[in-house]
């Protein structure tokens, strides 16, 4: 009972130092990575309530998998600037916070359940192992199970529409970069490796601004003949 | 331990993702705050289940993870966009659908 009471305050205050990181680290990154820590730590206290499977699936994917991705895009965007909060929420904030958690330990220590002063039900060998969880979930939850699977296929579409590089929707100047200074000539088209002889009535393509059909360059390089 | 630590502990970590997504300005940092949020959630959750002893408790925060993911994949892929934009990554600042 003591080793079990020293390990639940170690991974709580793990998981709320975690917590407080995330909120007060002004750099993203930082913030990503005591997501991390507090993650790993929420592990542990599931493993203490006998939630094998699900502290697995926590330190799996979301330690993982939704970390990584979390720091993927923090490396993308960047995004270490300073952002002051506003004047009003920066105090308000932290007043509805304290409320409400006053309100909730309210609500649940003192709503009288004789289970919440208890050390929970007597435990039976398997709880909380992957062979139940599992068994549950085809039979008594198969709906919401099938569910989730398209909740995260739609997740995973939405991701690649909101995200992919559009094109025509917004000006985009590169776009207008690449007309205003074509290529170099033979820089490595197919068609220019294939030897594709511009069209007559094409705009002829100059190479380093020279003009093509003055007899100037190397013939060679007239031909467009590599 | 007793039911009713884990239950504090879980209300502590959702009091302070809230705070969070109030304070910060960052869409990065109020996603983070919001998995917060779902983790202290979850861990209620599970608790719960353990003072019950039965797994559906469990169940539930299995699914919370799955909508959780969902909900920060299509979160990330918005903040990609305003990237994307040259808008600023401030949540202040972008207001269009204002009205």
């Amino acid at each position: 009972m003591v080793f079990t009471a020293i390990l639940f305050f170690i991974a709580a205050i793990g998981a709320i130092t975690g917590a407080v990181g995330v909120v007060l680290l002004r750099n993203p990154f930082y913030s990503v990575l005591a997501l991390a820590f507090h993650l790993v730590s929420l592990a542990a206290l599931f493993l203490l309530l006998r939630a094998e499977f699900v502290a697995a699936a926590q330190v799996v994917v979301y330690a993982g998998a939704v970390m990584v991705l979390y720091v993927f895009v923090v490396a993308y965007v960047g995004g270490g600037e300073q952002l002051a909060s506003g004047a009003v929420l920066r105090v308000l904030g932290p007043l509805f916070a304290l409320a409400l958690a006053v309100e909730l330990c309210i609500a649940m220590l003192g709503a009288g359940l004789k289970g919440v002063s208890s050390d929970g039900a007597p435990f039976i060998p398997g709880f909380g192992t992957p062979a139940h969880i599992g068994t549950l979930f085809l039979t008594t939850y198969l709906f919401p199970f099938e569910l989730a699977s398209i909740l995260l296929l739609i997740a995973a579409v939405g991701a690649v529409v909101l995200a992919r590089r559009r094109r025509g929707l917004e000006p985009d100047e590169q776009v207008a970069v690449r007309i205003e200074a074509p290529r170099p000539a033979y820089t490595g088209t197919m068609a220019e490796a294939a030897g594709v002889r511009p069209r007559p009535g094409d705009e002829p393509f100059k190479p380093d601004g020279e003009p093509v059909g003055t007899t100037t360059g190397d013939p060679v390089r007239q031909q467009g003949g590599w | 331990m007793a039911i009713g630590w884990y239950l504090t502990v879980s209300a502590l970590i959702f009091c302070i993702g809230a705070g969070g997504v109030l304070v910060r300005r960052n869409p990065l940092v109020i996603l983070l705050c919001l998995e917060l949020m779902l983790n202290g959630a979850n861990l209620s959750l599970v608790s719960f289940a353990r003072m019950w002893g039965g797994e559906d408790g469990q169940i539930f925060a299995l699914i919370v993870m799955v909508v959780a993911a969902a909900e920060v994949t299509v979160g990330l892929g918005l903040v990609v966009a305003i990237y994307r934009r040259h808008l600023p990554i401030d949540v202040d600042e972008l207001n269009e659908l204002q009205g």
